[in-house]
């Protein structure tokens, strides 16, 4: 039987039976739900992802809130903070369905802030212009995307269903996104160059979204079996680059990787080899950004510590009326 | 500072329809959680109207119970209308 010599949290064996069920519930595509029986991989497997996508989305905000205050107009400034709002809602969606496991909030919390849970690597890169906001859009959203759509088939009931109102909205970010690009790249010589400078930035960012190449990633083999991941991360990336290379040139814009080109036979884009020492660099903390976005998210959390003890104390002062 | 109660939160699309459970969010008190509700769940006119619930108050039947409780009702076929047999001649009822 596959399942054993799978251990829990303790070291113990999962009860041989209980996981060929479970496995054979998943098989039946079944959802699990946050009261049923699972094995205590599959619970640590989904808080790992679901907390590092809902801290994801909360740094998320980070690079582009950069850009609230300076929007090029008040069109571009309403949309910003819409989107802006809208990856504040993911995080909170996330944070609640990861919850239903059995972590608090707070743990969450405190794991992001004290730089022990990880988030995307791609907040960590700075966003210097105006068209990094849409590059952001564009292809970190239109990653994300890619990523997002078959989690929404994932296994966990609260996780999936999290996911399509993700996805509803994510389709917003993307377009958007895609729009600055545009407006950029039919502008003046100066702004097509802003646009392109972007893409540069963010396209190898962008390919590190989907995580290490599939020989190297430890985690994706049990994932795939227990249906909560659906495609392997290479497949993904595939995907988003079959999917970006003719948007891109569309708008008159290069992929700066000189070895990207169609190939007849497999129907796909061969692409280079992606810079995998920056990615290990990044995820390890010494990013662009890292050490200013998890400052950022210190400060916001310590500044809001007394509209958190404020609702407290409002909330006990009403029970003592209520009781008096 | 102790963690703010989690709530529950059911959303009416529009009216005619059953408030239907979305998620859940913390709040300090009700009143809290309501526009909290309100802003995390209904940006996109997704409803018209909204209940929150402390999760704590929430009883809920015990999945392991699943088939005690609910297998009951499967062999109680006489119970939809398609096990009595009609006459052609009588058609529809």
């Amino acid at each position: 039987m596959y399942s054993q010599g799978l251990k829990d949290a303790e070291g113990q064996l999962e009860p041989a039976e209980l996981m060929a069920e479970f496995q054979a519930r998943i098989d039946r595509e079944e959802k699990i739900e946050p009261r049923d029986w699972m094995p205590e991989a599959y619970r640590k497997t989904l808080i790992r992802q679901m907390s590092q996508h809902a801290h994801s989305e909360i740094v998320g905000q980070l690079p582009e809130g950069n850009w609230i205050t300076r929007a090029p107009s008040l069109k571009r400034k309403m949309i910003l903070l819409a989107k802006v709002q809208d990856e504040a809602g993911h995080g909170l969606y996330i944070y609640s369905a990861t919850e239903t496991l059995g972590v608090t909030r707070d743990q969450l919390t405190d794991e992001l802030l004290t730089g022990k849970a990880k988030y995307s690597s791609i907040f960590n890169y700075p966003t210097p212009s105006w068209a990094d906001i849409g590059a952001v859009g564009w292809l970190v959203d239109g990653a994300a995307i890619m990523n997002q759509v078959p989690l929404c088939r994932s296994s966990y009931g609260p996780y999936a269903r999290s996911m399509i109102r993700i996805c509803k909205e994510e389709s917003f970010h993307q377009r958007q996104g895609y729009e600055i690009m545009t407006v950029l790249a039919r502008g003046t010589a100066a702004q097509k160059d802003m646009a392109q400078r972007a893409l540069n930035r963010f396209w190898w960012p962008a390919l590190m979204m989907f995580g290490p190449s599939d020989k190297d990633s430890k985690h994706s083999e049990q994932s795939m079996k227990w249906k909560i991941k659906r495609f392997t991360n290479d497949e993904l990336r595939q995907k988003f680059i079959d999917a970006t290379v003719p948007q891109a040139e569309h708008l008159g814009l290069t992929i700066p990787d000189p070895e990207l080109r169609w190939n007849e036979e497999t129907g796909q884009y061969d692409h280079g080899e992606i810079n995998w020492q920056e990615f290990i660099d990044v995820i390890k903390g010494n990013g662009p950004c890292n050490k200013e976005r998890l400052q950022a998210r210190i400060n916001a959390h310590e500044e809001g510590e007394w509209v958190r003890e404020a609702a407290e104390v409002y909330q006990q002062k009403q029970n003592q009326e209520e009781a008096a | 500072m102790s963690e703010m109660k989690l709530y529950e939160v059911f959303i009416r699309a529009k009216s005619g329809l059953n408030h239907r459970h979305v998620g859940s969010l913390h709040a300090s008190d009700p009143q809290m959680a309501l526009l909290n509700a309100r802003d995390v769940y209904t940006r996109r006119k997704e409803g018209v109207s909204i209940w929150v619930v402390e999760a704590e108050q929430i009883t809920a039947s015990n999945p392991a119970q699943e088939h005690e409780w609910f297998d009951p009702a499967e062999d109680k076929v006489y119970r939809h209308p398609t096990f009595y047999p009609l006459d052609k001649e009588v058609e529809n009822m």
